[in-house]
Order: C-alpha cells, then structure tokens, then sequence
C-alpha cells in the first residue's frame, strides 16, 4: 500500500488535480506525472539548483520537497513563464546576454531571476548575485547571469 | 520507499495524537530539505510523515517583551530578513541567511535546523550562542529547554521526532548594550557548508563587557561554547582589543576539530577559530551602541 492521495494546486495559472505518493518529490511530480520536463533534476541533493520552481513565488529545490507541500499553492515551471509562447523578457535577455549554452541550469535560473524581478524591479547586483547563488553552472560562467539580469529588468521597465 | 501516508495536522494536539498512533513510525516533517535526502538514503524509513507546518501555532515569528518568537515553521529566509531579528539579534539573522542557498532558505525551517543536530549548523551555532530555548511538545506537556542541551554528544538530537515536537524557538534578545555577530568561512559563499563559523554574543554596561557568549562549529559533535575564553571575556573593557585577542587565542585551543579532507586540517581550523572570534568579537562590538547601523 503506497498511499497514494490526489492532491490540487495552482500550476502555471491551471488549476491541476494529481496522485502522487506520500514522499514523492515535486520534481518527480512535475516531470512524470505532468510531463513538464522544463524542471531539470541535476544533483538530486539541493546543491545544483537545476530544479528549481516556484512555490508561492519563491524559488525552492522541487526534488528536496515533498510534492505534498504543493498542495493548495501556486506553483510555477518555466513552462508558465509565458504562456503565450511567445519568449518572455527574462528568457529574451537570458539569449542576448549569452546566458544560455547547453540550457540544463537555465529553467531554474530564470525562475529565480523572475522571484528577484517581481519582488525589486531594479536590484543592486550584489541582490542579483546573492539570488542566484543556489545555482551551478558548467558552462557559460556567472558574470552573463548577471547581465542577464540587468538587461531583463531593463525590458520589463519599458514595457 | 517505504513512507505510506503523508499526513497534515492542524493543531499541536492532532500532530501528537498522529505520532502516538504510529507508535515510533510516524517522523515529523516542517521544511524536509534534511528528511527528504535522508528517506533516499534509509536513514529513515517512516511508514507515515507528519507536517507540521500547517500548524496555525507554529507559524509564529515575531518580537514580545525583548523576546523573539521563532515557531516551528519559520523559515530562515523568514528569519534572516525579519526586521526585529535583524535589530535585536543580528547573529541570528546573519547565521539564517548564510544557510545553503535562497532555495534551501525558503523551505527549510530554523526549529528543523536544530533538530537536524548537525555539528555545522549556522543558525543552531547563532541560537547557542544566544541562550535560546526550545519549546518541546510531547505527551507529557510542553517544557523548555536550552538548545544547547538537545545534543546527544554523539552527533544527534535528543528531540525525538517520532514522539515529540520542537514548537518554537525563543530567545531572549542581548537587549541595550548588548551586541551579537556571526562569521563564517567557506570555500564558496553559497551552497558550502562552512570550514568554521563562529557567533559571539556580548553583554555590556555600556563600558565593560558583563559577559559574552561564543558558539563555534563545526569543530565538535555539536556548536561548541569556549567556556574559558568567554570567562577571559567577562569584565573585560568594551572593545579592549588585547581582551578579544586573548580570548581568541584561548577559543582556539579549546576547540579540536578534526582533519578534515573537506574542510583543512586541524591545524589550519584552529587558526581560524581564532581569527574568526577575534572578528566576530569585534563586530559584535560595533554594534553595541545604539543608533550605530545593523
């Protein structure tokens, strides 16, 4: 006997109803049972930040939290960035600051630089850099997050 | 995996009544970034999981009577940018937001923290230092108790959390002229655990120190208090340098951490065990007079 309850929570704006077991990670969640493989599984310890989502608009590790945790909260993958399928600013400057390589990092930092957005429109970089270090990269080097950064909350000032 | 039932209890009296009915095979679970890779690696294997983190009680985190209440789900990013934490206890706030990274911070819970027992504990070294006190539910009642004394000095908590809960966390803020700092070093700032971090409490009368508390970890099986250089400490001149750099040298033969391929030799930690009460004295002396920032 699994225990297997069917819990609901708010997923990119829908409204989703799953089974999920009783210490089934989120990040499994999302990737087996809802098909969002948007969420990397990198270490599978909390080190790497690859699986990053957001839990109530906060950045959390989603394979070291109890999909249980989701329930009745809003949670957003990178699949709900945009969901017009158009690139959203952030995704737009994580292109033109060269923040982007192989990608596998990529879904959860952009998570975290849209928490650190919504929540200071305009942050020093010292903001930037502490928001951003719960994740590794191997490729691209950090100063383009950054960059990234600046240049997307420049675009979300314009438009 | 062996966990059947994940279950979400509303009050303190249901999450009990959850344990006793699973008779040692319930675990409770309030943030769950230890437990979680724990269950992978069957250090536990619970046939239920109890969170309470729902629990209206444990929600708590706020200032009363020069006292900070820290409930049993309050996070360490909630901690660490709690404006009264900030004011009247900046050890603890510091501790709290060097924990892991942004997304560790946002879920796990300072109570967990210290029942996660881990000899390196940023936020469980702050709260020694301080003097904090658990308040721990069983079925027999609440009591309090420091938390310094739920180590078992074998690595290990003396909550246990099949049976009983850690409600909250309070602590007695050092209050006018007192001043506290934590300081940490590690090979990386993020997502590091540290190679030593030390807090350091100090009481004053406005001129000399009354008295002073250290905590260092990890340099034994739980935060370490250098009883002998916080003696030095006590009647000491506010921000007498030559006082703190005795101390200092005392704090650092006091403590025995280990080799540590991680972490440097032993030789090299002393040495930092001693820098880093010397700072930490003298941050936490900044801090003292009232009206000066942090």
């Amino acid at each position: 006997m699994t225990g297997t309850q069917i819990i609901s929570f708010t997923l990119n704006g829908e409204q989703v109803e799953v089974a999920v077991k009783p210490a089934e990670s989120l990040a499994d969640v999302l990737r087996k049972k809802l098909l969002l493989t948007g969420t990397k599984k990198g270490c599978e310890e909390g080190e790497c930040g690859a699986c990053t989502v957001l839990l109530g608009g906060r950045p959390v590790n989603s394979c070291l939290i109890p999909a249980m945790k989701a329930r009745g909260k809003e949670v957003i993958t990178i699949e709900g960035l945009s969901p017009s399928g158009e690139l959203h600013p952030i995704q737009q400057a994580f292109i033109e600051a060269g923040a982007v390589q192989c990608g596998f990092c990529t879904p959860g930092l952009i998570l975290s630089a849209k928490s650190l957005l919504d929540r200071t429109p305009l942050p020093e970089e010292e903001e930037i850099k502490t928001e951003l270090s719960g994740h590794l990269c191997r490729c691209t080097g950090y100063t383009q997050f950054v960059e990234a950064v600046r240049l997307a909350a420049e675009k979300m000032k314009q438009s | 995996m062996s966990v059947q039932q994940y279950l979400t209890p509303l009050t303190a009296g249901e999450a009990l009544a959850q344990l006793a009915g699973f008779a040692g095979e319930g675990r409770l679970i309030a943030g769950g970034t230890d437990l979680m890779l724990w269950l992978k690696k069957k250090k536990f294997s619970p046939k239920a999981l109890i969170d309470i983190t729902g629990i209206e009680e444990f929600q708590s985190l706020e200032e009363s009577g020069g006292e900070l209440i820290i409930g049993a789900a309050a996070t360490h990013a909630e901690v660490a940018l709690h404006p009264a934490v900030r004011r009247l206890a900046p050890v603890l706030a510091e501790a709290c937001g060097s924990v892991g990274s942004p997304q560790v911070r946002n879920i796990a819970t300072v109570a967990g923290n210290v029942v996660s027992a881990q000899p390196a504990a940023d936020a469980a070294v702050a709260l020694v230092a301080l003097g904090a006190q658990a308040e721990i539910i069983s079925s027999g009642g609440r009591r309090a108790i420091p938390v310094e004394e739920l180590y078992t000095g074998a690595g290990g908590s003396t909550v246990d959390s099949t049976r009983e809960i850690v409600g909250r966390i309070v602590v007695r803020a050092p209050g006018p002229g007192g001043g506290s700092a934590f300081v940490r070093m590690s090979p990386r700032e993020a997502l590091a655990l540290p190679i030593v971090n030390v807090a350091a409490v100090l009481y004053t009368d406005g001129s000399v120190i009354t008295s002073a508390r250290l905590a260092i970890g990890p340099v034994a099986r739980q935060p370490f208090r250098p009883l002998q250089a916080e003696k030095l400490l006590a009647g000491a001149p506010m921000g007498s340098l030559e006082a703190f750099e005795k101390a200092a040298e005392t704090a650092g033969r006091e403590s025995s951490p280990r080799d540590s391929l991680l972490r440097g030799s032993a030789l090299y930690r002393r040495q930092l065990v001693r820098v880093l009460v010397r700072r930490a004295l003298q941050e936490a002396t900044v801090r003292i007079a009232p009206g000066k920032e942090g």
